[in-house]
């Protein structure tokens, strides 16, 4: 008689495999990986950020406003103003004459926009023009993947280990921080736009006609923040600023922390060689004139030109704190969003509270676990003990195949393990009561035994596949903690069916071929 | 050792007029529950807004931490006793999203600190957007429709080897939801519109386990929905894995008389003595299905007590699903195969 065989050596891989791939949650020492732990259970922080990549087609539509103004003054036609108006540009034209040169510049040089209307109005002509639909759609997926990288660089500068960034649908970005001590600031420096610019403040505004609205044309009014060291009021200063852009921050190769006279941190930032050019021809121009250094439409500081600035190094000063000036280094080496980012979801996890979810959560599983086994033992005797051990095997099998597959074990993820715990136990039960049955007509231990898993089987396939339905679809629409619900109890389901249809037959067939008797402890 | 005596033979089907009485008083009393609480009662899963989870390490009234509040001026403010015990923890509730400035958890915890003079830790803090949480309130409604629709696609070719016409039937769901959808109606009537064309086809071709799984499955979800409904408890994420976890469920132990009644309807051709079959059908698999929700019900009332608060919705979501998917597969499952089936005899 075969005491090994082909079958049982099956069943002996397949749960040495799955301890191999569990071992290393519980050792140190142990080459392969550990299971995954969800965010809410080792605590960090999930973000979904949505990309107003709308605003990045405005701003492409500005920028060929602008062109177009350029490309019309040099051919020396006369315009009554290009501008933009929602996601289309308006441009006036006084005359049939210069209509003509218009068509032809834009024939010519923007030959992507199209003229969607060209009326005549109160002697002008005005047309409309509007970017192709497919032009703004791969702005706005452009706008996006560029965040993502931005973001990207942000995130692992700031250091984050294992962090998972990917785009989720058109125009958002999901982001699964474990181990956050400080959500705030890693929000803060996510959020951050970060764009640098430097414009010159207009000396001939006064500041109290421009607070009451009263701008001269070209300049706007922005604030600068001061905090008192002391007291942590802050004060905002009024400045108006010319909006003309002398140079901003795409042209930068560096920024980092330094330190002033005093000790105070401030951003020391670093041009290439057209920026350092630029740096050094503004600065030779504007002397005894003040720069202000924008950033995300807040003054930081607008010092007096002294002299003119060669080697294109610049400080930003504005009382920073050692994280904030940290992170504005960070943002501005990793480059500035394409468009505005907000946050439309966010779940954040103390460690504190992960702990305690497992805790809990291991303690539930103990005790329903523990409750199960010693049912099974009064209720089938002998053939519980079967049971019970394909119980804690399945166990085993689920932490091994969580572990090998990588998954992420959550909160529901343990409530969806303790749910197979319960439900585990009904194949071997289904079959426990068909055996019984058919021991009950009279049949042979051994007879009853392959009648009742015959008969079992197709049942318990049928009864689970359902459950295992309901599983793949909660793990397709799932996020987050509910995907891993989705998961274990996949993975159990699948186990369950292993180690009843497989691995408990095997112990039967053992068991009774070592035994001559007909009894069987059932 | 023996719950059930195996000659057991209890009239489970004389009693369905009770059981349908039963299950009319249910669901009577959910939709009260549904009409007076305007809807179930959604989460900031689903409704969007904010919560924060706030732990002291010493005795704070709740009333302390709702005054310190008051002057943040957030929206349907609520301050809940959270967790079991004296673990002084409390979680804050608001419609606000605070996406319009700086951290709500910081606000909240600043104001907490001003009002009472104690350092609160922030233990746990959600805030959803509410267009996420239209969207995810329709993928979870998605979710539910795609399990039904794979289920019964599986049930009436599984049982009836009927896989073409459980396609047609898919088909015409699907078909259904295209339609409703073109003309933009809402997603709960929109499900509401495919379960009701595809009962009325399996009706129609004669799918009659099909028809029996499915009513079951809408009852459990229904009164499990309406149970949540009456004691105000708050509708997530969870509680949808929960939902779609008890369709798996009941419909494992609805599929296990309905294997029985098949197994024993083989070569019986006398049909007047069908409700003696079904009946004998439930009562044999009466200790299996009894065995079963007990196991789980041991574990599910683990999980409930010793779980946490967090997942404390979750398992009671379950067992209530548990008891009543267990009670429908015998008193509403069955009996409407044996009431089609009989249908098409005298028909």
């Amino acid at each position: 008689m075969k005491l090994l065989t082909l079958k049982h050596g099956l069943v002996l891989i397949v749960i040495l495999a799955a301890i191999v791939w569990l071992l290393p949650t519980f050792t140190n020492t142990w080459p392969h990986k550990k299971i995954n732990l969800g965010l809410d259970l080792q605590g960090g922080m999930h973000l979904v950020l949505e990309v107003q990549n709308i605003k990045a087609v405005e701003a492409e539509l500005e920028r060929t406003a602008d062109e177009i103004k350029k490309e019309l003054r040099r051919n020396n036609t006369l315009h009554q103003g290009v501008s933009r108006q929602g996601n289309m540009l308006v441009a006036q034209l006084p005359d049939q004459e210069s209509k003509a040169a218009f068509e032809q510049i834009i024939s010519k040089e923007f030959s992507n926009l199209k003229v969607t209307s060209a009326a005549v109005q109160d002697g002008s002509i005005g047309f409309q023009l509007k970017l192709p639909e497919d032009e703004m759609d791969m702005i706005r997926k452009m706008a996006t993947d560029q965040a993502l990288e931005t973001i990207r660089n942000r995130i692992d500068e700031f250091g984050v280990s294992e962090p998972d960034i990917r785009i989720q649908g058109k125009n958002r970005i999901l982001l699964q921080l474990p181990g956050i001590n400080d959500p705030d600031r890693a929000k803060d420096l996510i959020g951050k736009t970060a764009q640098l610019t430097f414009q010159l403040v207009d000396e001939d505004a006064g500041i109290d006609a421009a607070l009451k609205g009263n701008l001269p044309v070209g300049s706007m009014l922005l604030y600068e923040k001061r905090t008192d060291p002391a007291t942590g009021n802050t004060t905002e200063i009024p400045h108006v600023i010319k909006k003309q852009v002398l140079l901003d921050g795409s042209l930068l190769v560096n920024a980092r922390v330094e330190f002033d006279q005093f000790q105070q941190p401030q951003v020391g930032i670093e041009f290439n060689r057209k920026g350092a050019h630029i740096f050094d021809r503004i600065t030779g121009e504007n002397i005894k004139k003040r720069l202000a250094i924008i950033l995300d439409n807040t003054v930081y500081s607008a010092p007096v030109i002294q002299d003119r600035i060669a080697g294109g190094k610049a400080v930003i000063t504005g009382n920073f704190t050692m994280n904030e000036a940290k992170d504005l280094a960070i943002a501005l080496r990793a480059g500035s969003l394409p468009a505005p980012v907000t946050i439309i979801e966010e779940r954040t996890v103390g460690p504190t509270l992960g702990a305690d979810s497992i805790r809990m959560g291991m303690i539930s599983m103990l005790v329903g676990g523990v409750l199960i086994l010693l049912f099974m033992t009064i209720y089938y005797r002998k053939s519980g003990l079967i049971a019970n051990l394909a119980l804690i095997l399945n166990i085993i099998l689920i932490g091994g195949g969580l572990a090998a597959f990588q998954a992420t074990l959550t909160l529901p993820g343990i409530a969806g393990i303790i749910l197979t715990i319960g439900m585990a136990v009904d194949a071997n039960v289904i079959i426990f009561e068909r055996i019984r049955e058919e021991l009950r007509w009279g049949k042979t231990a051994s007879a009853a035994v392959h009648a009742g898993f015959d008969r079992a089987a197709l049942t318990i396939l049928d009864a689970n596949v359902t459950t295992l339905i309901a599983a793949i679809v909660l793990f397709q629409f799932g996020t987050g903690p509910i995907k891993g619900f989705a998961v274990t109890l996949g993975l159990g389901i699948v186990a369950s069916l292993f180690t009843a249809l497989v691995l408990s037959r095997s112990i039967f067939d053992l068991v009774l071929q070592k035994k001559t008797t007909s009894s069987l402890s059932i | 050792m023996q719950l059930i005596k195996s000659d057991i033979n209890i009239d489970f089907l004389g009693k369905r007029k009770i059981a349908m009485v039963f299950s009319g008083l249910l669901i009577l009393a959910s939709i009260i529950g549904l009409v007076i609480h305007k809807g179930p009662n959604y989460g900031i899963d689903f409704a969007g807004g904010a919560l924060v989870q706030v732990k002291f390490n010493q005795d704070v009234s709740i009333g302390q931490v709702r005054d310190s509040l008051a002057g943040l001026n957030l929206k349907d403010l609520s301050v809940q006793d959270f967790g079991e015990g004296d673990t002084h923890e409390f979680l804050i509730r608001t419609a606000n999203t605070g996406s319009e400035g700086t951290g709500l958890a910081q606000a909240v915890s600043a104001a907490i600190e001003k009002g009472t003079g104690i350092a609160p830790e922030i233990r746990r803090m959600e805030m959803v957007g509410p267009q996420v949480g239209d969207d995810l309130k329709k993928q979870a409604l998605l979710a539910i429709f795609y399990s039904l629709l794979f289920i019964t696609i599986y049930i009436s070719g599984r049982f009836e080897l009927k896989w073409i016409l459980s396609g047609v039937t898919a088909g015409a769901m699907m078909a259904a939801v295209y339609f409703l959808s073109v003309i933009n109606v809402s997603m709960p009537i929109l499900i509401t519109g495919a379960l009701v064309v595809s009962l009325a086809l399996f009706w129609r071709l004669r799918l009659k386990y099909a028809m029996g799984a499915m009513i079951a499955l809408i009852h459990d979800v229904f009164i499990t929905v309406g149970i949540f409904c009456i004691f105000d408890m708050d509708f997530s994420l969870p509680i949808i894995a929960a939902l779609l976890t008890i369709i798996g469920y009941s419909l494992n132990d609805t599929i296990i008389v309905f294997d029985r009644i098949r197994e024993n309807i083989k070569g019986e051709s006398d049909k007047t003595g069908l409700p003696a079959l079904f009946n004998q059908s439930i009562n044999q698999t009466l200790s299996r299905t009894l065995l079963t929700s007990v196991t789980t019900l041991i574990v599910l009332l683990a999980l409930f007590f010793l779980g946490g608060e967090i997942i404390h919705n979750f398992a009671f979501a379950m067992i209530v699903g548990v008891v009543i998917g267990t009670y429908s597969s015998i008193f509403v499952a069955t009996p409407i195969v044996l009431f089609a089936s009989l249908k098409r005899i005298n028909g």
